[in-house]
């Protein structure tokens, strides 16, 4: 019976996690490629939540379709946004400065989103209603909610679709070279800001996706990010500041944390076993799971 | 020293508009605008010591002022104890936060360090909201109201964050011009340089850090009394006060105490209009109105107004005054080229360091003898460098000793090898790029002061620029004391390095490749330069790649070759050694050598 239970928190955090993992492969991919700690990227999930409520209202969209057909407008919406503001910050040439800048911007960008959607959409919280929401799969005494499950499965098939298209194609070959190494990859007639743009792109569209699946279960409004940016970037370095399969591990481990964290503790105090986890991490750890240690000198 | 005067002339400046704009002032919104401005610079000048001064950006300095507020608040609430003593105990709480909170996540560098304080007001805000403090008001007290803080007269609050505002400018003011505030920028610049130096970077750091938490739990608790009346764990510990500190910050600039006094002037009141005006119908304005700010400033002047108003007067007014530039000619060389040698200096012992796939040094081990010049070469990837961080303390050995002047240093931080006299310059030169020639080799100098000026701080500033001032002259760069290292030409950047490294008053100074890139010219003048080091009884080991130099300058040669102690003996009987030509040019010519001549 105890066993049961443990085993049902497991099935839940998991379930969670594969949501918290698709969000974060999108922080990790941006990190990794363009060393940009993008604090819009909450914000993004939001406004991702908002255009699948949008397919949902206007067309009777159903969200795991509406959360795929986020993808192309957002991948757009990330390339501008890259080409008409993160590339513009330059820092007066010195990198660490330029990464200051850069996150300050972004920043900016998350406050002004917020606030304008809590302007523009309200502050009311929506969602979207479907029949599989309140409905559960049974597998024995274990019980996993469908929506959780579907939005499971679906984030696991994108994570693996980036996973290939960054190992197999060559564009994606092309992405990683850009990342180890801008200098010499732009010497091999690799557009480098055309590689940051593609990267912050796909970024974008990935969180605006895994919004869209969250969107299934989860109320939509404009204060969201907020509760959702901090656990991306604990996944993220969870994993490794940058690492792509870190940061997929790094968030199912943080929704196993939270649902854990119950077990123990009140539901108040959920994420402060998540944040616990990460400082643990940062002081023993800081190189994350699947990170290398820098050389220093 | 006339912009010393000019620095606290600045500072009675601003208080003295503070104090008439609060006596002119008539309506009661404008106080409070007024107050905001003053209570919003306090905080992005509490910012501005731990992230301006020191480089370290925190994500998470509103758990300070959260702190400050909550605690004054929850004592009048619980024990009726005053604010103003309420404030003090609130500060020590935020001090020892600060300290708790250091400790660990100053090992972080960079953006770890920001994202880890991300966390810590987050654990804060869900505490306060388990332990039942979702809202706490302050109690209205109707007998003694000033002695709780309840002012009904709103110029009474702007006074109070005006001195609060005055207070944490002295701080500031006191830091930027102190031994603390040159070791402050030289490690927000290049914290390794700056360890090198001598300069303890965690404890800067730590300390910069307990100096803006204080002032900050200071505006903490007088926010909470002059205009929130209630505290919620949101809005003291949300997003949206750091938010408004980094906006004051940077749109004014940071790493000044002028920045965030200008960047509150500017924004509060445009975002306070905005929220009254059209705030209703827009909630969310202000939050727009800084978001946009912040994308604008780092779109189009990421340094900030003040910097660079700054640098638009002095480009207008150094028009046309580009400085002839002397020539360092080679000083006389009279020195004779070896020296008798002493006892052991340092001795090292069985070193081993491997990287991941890459034993970089095993078994190294050698004596330096006192007042010997000491060559290290070996091709590329022999660990010369390698051995040279691990000596210095960048790097711990996995197994081995070194021992400097008979006392066992191996592990111990760059910082504390250099005050105990082991100096070290580095292979591309490393520069505190946005200090002047004359305060990069301040920061060397202050190693070297001992305890006396840990009690007497005054003097400690003034005698390192004497030092500096003394060992620029030695060097011959004296004439470029006020320049920018960005200005300097390779010759002039190692001796400026050579010069800091000197100023640290070392026993023993290890350079790396200190001849690289330099011209012909170049190389005579620093050839001549180190031998005048050690004429001066300092110690030399010396990496380098080009055999001329070194030939002339060592007084024994050791070989390294793939992380190994190849050779070692004089010049002359190390480069007739077969396994040294080999391992420089390989079997072929060690062959052609030793055939028979033709």
């Amino acid at each position: 019976m105890v066993l049961a239970e443990l085993v049902q928190y497991v099935a839940t955090g998991l379930l969670v996690g594969g949501v918290y993992a698709l969000m974060s492969i999108g922080l990790a991919l941006i990190f990794g490629v363009m060393r940009v700690v993008n604090f819009a990227q909450g914000d993004f999930m939001m406004l991702g939540m908002y255009l699948t409520y949008f397919y949902a209202m206007s067309g009777g969209v159903d969200p795991l379709l509406g959360a795929i057909l986020t993808i192309p407008p957002f991948f757009v919406l990330g390339f501008i946004v890259h080409r008409g503001l993160l590339a513009r910050v330059t820092g007066g040439g010195d990198p660490q400065r330029q990464m200051d800048a850069q996150l300050i911007l972004t920043l900016g960008l998350s406050l002004v989103i917020t606030n304008a959607a809590t302007m523009i959409l309200t502050p009311t919280p929506r969602g979207i209603r479907t029949t599989y929401a309140t409905q559960a799969f049974a597998l024995g005494p274990i019980l996993l909610n469908q929506a959780r499950s579907y939005a499971f499965a679906m984030a696991l098939v994108l994570a693996a679709a980036v996973y290939l298209f960054l190992t197999r194609t060559n564009l994606g070959k092309a992405l990683r070279a850009a990342a180890d190494d801008p200098e010499a990859a732009s010497y091999q007639g690799i557009d480098v800001r055309a590689m940051h743009g593609l990267a912050f792109g796909t970024g974008i569209a990935l969180v605006a996706a895994a919004g869209g699946l969250l969107a299934t279960y989860y109320p939509i409004e404009p204060s969201v990010a907020g509760n959702f940016i901090v656990l991306m970037f604990v996944a993220v370095v969870l994993g490794g500041l940058g690492s792509i399969p870190g940061a997929f591990v790094g968030g199912l481990v943080i929704g196993l944390v939270q649902s854990l964290t119950l077990l123990v503790l009140p539901f108040q105090l959920q994420n402060t076993g998540v944040f616990i986890v990460f400082l643990l991490v940062l002081y023993l750890r800081p190189q994350g799971l699947f990170g290398r240690r820098a050389r220093t000198v | 020293m006339a912009s010393r005067a000019r620095g606290w002339l600045g500072i009675a400046a601003i208080v003295a508009a503070g104090l008439v704009l609060a006596l002119v002032i008539e309506e009661r919104y404008h106080h409070r605008v007024l107050t905001l401005v003053f209570l919003w610079a306090a905080m992005g000048l509490a910012w501005n010591i731990i992230s301006g001064y020191a480089g370290q950006i925190s994500f998470g300095h509103q758990v300070f002022f959260g702190i400050g507020a909550y605690v004054t608040v929850l004592l009048v609430v619980k024990t009726g104890l005053t604010p103003w003593i309420g404030m003090g105990l609130a500060v020590a709480v935020a001090v020892l936060a600060a300290v708790l909170i250091g400790l660990p996540t100053f090992r972080l560098g960079g953006i770890y360090f920001g994202l880890a304080t991300l966390a810590y007001p987050l654990i804060f805000r869900i505490v306060m909201d388990w332990l039942g403090y979702q809202e706490v008001a302050v109690p209205m007290i109707r007998e003694r109201p000033a002695w709780f803080m309840q002012f009904s007269e709103p110029r009474s609050f702007d006074l109070l964050a005006l001195g609060v505002l005055a207070a944490t400018l002295v701080l500031s003011r006191a830091i930027e011009t102190s031994r603390l505030g040159y070791r402050l920028r030289a490690v927000k610049e290049n914290e390794q340089a700056a360890e090198a130096m001598g300069v303890d970077a965690f404890r800067a750091k730590m300390t910069a850090y307990v100096l803006s938490a204080a002032p900050a739990a200071v505006v903490g608790a007088v926010y909470i009394h002059a205009i929130l009346f209630i505290v919620t764990p949101d809005a003291v510990f949300g997003l949206l006060v750091i938010s408004q500190t980094l906006v004051v910050s940077l749109v004014g600039g940071i790493g000044t105490l002028w920045g965030p006094v200008i960047g509150a002037a500017v924004m509060v009141p445009v975002s306070e209009v905005l929220d009254t005006t059209v705030g209703d119908r827009l909630p969310g304005i202000q939050g727009v109105v800084y978001g946009a700010a912040l994308m604008l400033i780092m779109l189009y002047a990421p340094e900030g107004l003040y910097w660079r108003i700054q640098q638009a007067i002095r480009s207008r007014a150094g028009r046309g005054a580009g400085a002839a530039r002397p020539v360092i000619a080679p000083p006389v060389d009279t020195i004779a080229a070896s020296a008798p040698t002493g006892a052991v200096l340092l001795e090292v012992r069985d070193l081993w360091k491997a990287f991941i796939g890459l034993q970089a040094l095993s078994e190294v081990g050698f004596d330096v003898r006192e007042r010997e010049i000491l060559g290290v070469i070996g091709p590329n990837g022999a660990g010369k460098t390698t051995l040279f961080n691990v000596l210095n303390g960048f790097l711990v050995p996995d197994r081995g000793t070194v021992r400097f002047r008979g006392e066992t240093v191996t592990g111990l931080r760059p910082s504390a090898l250099c005050r105990r006299g082991l100096g070290r310059t580095f292979q591309v030169v490393r520069t505190f790029p946005h200090l002047t020639v004359l305060e990069n080799v301040m920061v060397g100098a202050f190693a070297r002061t001992g305890a006396v000026d840990t009690y007497v701080r005054t003097g400690a500033v003034r005698r390192a620029r004497g030092v500096a001032t003394g060992t620029l002259t030695l060097v011959g760069l004296v004439d470029r004391a006020d320049a920018l290292p960005g200005g300097l030409t390779t010759l002039e950047l190692r001796l400026m390095e050579l010069a800091r490294c000197l100023a640290t008053a070392p026993r023993l100074v290890l350079l790396d490749e200190p001849l690289a890139g330099l011209s012909s010219d170049g190389v005579d003048v620093m050839i001549a330069m180190i031998r005048r080091v050690r004429a001066g009884g300092v110690t030399v080991v010396i990496i380098e790649h080009t055999m001329q130099a070194l030939l002339r300058l060592a007084d024994r040669l050791i070989v390294l070759d793939q992380g190994r102690r190849l050779a070692e003996g004089a010049p002359g009987e190390v480069t007739r050694n077969p396994a040294v030509i080999e391992a420089y040019l390989g079997k072929r010519w060690l062959a052609r050598m030793r055939a028979p001549t033709c």
